[in-house]
């Protein structure tokens, strides 16, 4: 600019502009401010050459480093994979029962049961694995389907009435009230005798519970209501009760039963972490 | 410094100022976005992704309605901590027929990608009735009344035939048969080959265990049992995906 004034006291120069005599400094940006901000362009151009950024016809450049997310997560897992030494290919090549006996793999696969239970089972099981109404407890000795290391392992690969595995655990049970199988006084008499095997409030034994227990139940739950885990027919002859333990509760799941429901977790998670899981149910104290 | 000399006339000139730095602003915005809609790795099409049947977009609607977005995300990052607890990261085809998209940016609750099949319909219609019956330690608010609330199905052409006009390819036969198909994949007893046909996949189930009617419940439980189930990964390739 031609008429450059420069202020007499700061000897800076002026923008030129002038009101009422007050005249504004035209101060230039301190220069560690300005070389820094020339070295974030620097290294911004740097930045799009090593990393993806410029777009292309088909494509963004790919970067000179080869960065790639999806490429580091593969990564991440291989590598966790290596400092795990070789033992999730030894379980993987174990079969689930032989684990339980060695003691390195047993302690590893129990550790990581734990941790995958935290994540898939507890919604469900509870975070101790105490169940609830409708979900059992895998810390007692009940079992619905049985309780061996290798029960447990199917049980868990294939699911409870999971309907998109074929070899899921399945079975159903009448509805003996709803269906008109048994009337309504014949409900109440096998009630009563369901609930005379436990000791439950209101039970009472008699020859005609008796015999309908014989013809209508004992296929699935056992003569004596012991249960038989490889129909999944709970016992009922103990004090474990999946759903209310009380004679009107016996009664309505003679009437219309509700069926409990486990996803098969042996596609979803890998036969490893399956097996994983199998040994810290089996070991929670239940395991047979 | 001549050409910085120059700068002077266009802060002397809001209007000069202004329309500039509009078109600084639209030249930064089509190097950014323009090549999202062509580039390969972002259009990339997944074999199993199919647009939601009449009922799961009837659920998403809910989910969409009640804030559901508000805590949960839609969104399995490519990290290990996440791939290990959720499943496989989400592909952008996952979400290619959401308008619009569940990604999310915030996780008070977990993420719900990968929701679909992890828990049985009856633990979803009793979780979402009072989440701390069986989550003790949970947060989340009561939702039974959805189970109370009928479906209105007759929203459903609409709502189909919006998301056709934003580019989801709802065939002139999906978007006649909506509410049928909408009623046919909430009850058991009901004629289901027709959504089969057009829905591949589609799981037909009383989810909320009412057969009586098709409720709200319905609908939401049926959509988070297909969320993340669409696309088979024992199939998929990700070494050719790799970005």
């Amino acid at each position: 600019m031609s008429n450059k004034e420069i202020d007499d006291l700061s000897g800076t120069e002026t923008t030129g502009h002038e009101w009422d005599g007050i005249k504004e400094l035209n101060t230039p940006l301190p220069r560690w401010w300005l070389w820094t901000f020339y070295g974030t362009v620097v290294f911004a151009l740097g930045y799009t050459i090593a990393y993806p950024a410029w777009p292309l016809i088909s494509s963004a450049t790919p970067g000179v480093l080869g960065f790639s997310s999806r490429a580091n997560l593969d990564a991440d897992l291989a590598a966790a994979k290596a400092a795990q030494g070789g033992v999730i290919e030894k379980i993987a090549a174990t079969p689930v029962a032989e684990i339980v006996k060695d003691d390195e793999l047993n302690r590893f696969a129990t550790a990581g049961g734990k941790s995958l239970f935290k994540v898939y089972c507890t919604q469900c099981h509870g975070t101790g694995a105490m169940g609830g109404v409708g979900y059992p407890n895998l810390n007692d000795d009940d079992w619905l389907w049985g309780g061996s290391i290798d029960q447990i392992y199917t049980t868990l690969t294939h699911g409870v009435r999971h309907e998109a595995d074929a070899d899921t655990r399945f079975n159903i049970m009448p509805n003996f009230g709803a269906d008109g199988i048994l009337t309504t006084e014949q409900i109440d008499q096998v009630a009563k005798q369901v609930a005379s095997l436990s000791g439950v409030e209101g039970g009472a034994a008699s020859p005609e519970g008796q015999q309908l227990f014989l013809d209508n139940c004992a296929a699935c739950h056992g003569d004596a209501g012991q249960g038989n885990p490889d129909l999944g027919g709970p016992a009922l002859s103990d004090r474990v009760w999946l759903y209310t333990g009380t004679l009107e509760g016996i009664k309505a799941q003679l009437v219309k039963p509700t069926h409990g429901v486990m996803p098969a977790w042996g596609v979803r998670l890998g036969d490893v972490a399956v097996k994983e899981l199998a040994v810290y149910v089996h070991g929670l104290g239940g395991g047979q | 410094m001549g050409l910085l000399e120059k700068h002077g006339v266009i802060e002397r000139n809001a209007t000069l100022l202004l329309t500039l730095s509009l078109v600084v602003v639209c030249i930064g915005g089509i190097v950014e976005i323009a090549p999202l809609f062509y580039f390969q790795n972002t259009i990339e099409k997944v074999a199993g992704i199919r647009p939601y049947t009449p009922l799961e977009l009837a659920g998403r609607n809910i989910y969409v309605r009640e804030g559901c977005y508000v805590c949960h995300s839609q969104m399995v990052r490519p990290f290990r901590d996440e791939t290990e607890r959720y499943g496989h990261y989400s592909l952008a085809a996952e979400s290619m027929y959401d308008h619009p998209f569940q990604w999310g940016s915030k996780r008070t609750g977990p993420d719900l990608a990968r929701v679909g099949g992890r828990y049985s319909d009856v633990w979803h219609v009793e979780h979402l009735r009072h989440p701390q019956a069986l989550v003790p330690e949970s947060i989340m608010p009561r939702y039974g009344f959805l189970a109370d609330t009928e479906l209105d199905s007759s929203a459903i052409v609409g709502d189909l035939k919006a998301n056709a006009i934003v580019g989801v390819p709802y065939t002139e036969d999906a978007i006649k048969n909506a509410q049928a198909d909408l009623l046919a994949q909430a009850t058991l007893d009901g004629d289901s080959t027709g959504l089969k046909e057009r829905y591949v996949n589609a799981r037909v189930a009383d989810y909320d265990g009412n057969p009586a009617k098709v409720t709200e419940m319905d609908a939401l439980v049926a959509y988070l049992q297909m969320l993340g189930t669409l696309v088979d990964f024992t199939t998929y390739d990700a070494k050719a995906n790799y970005r």
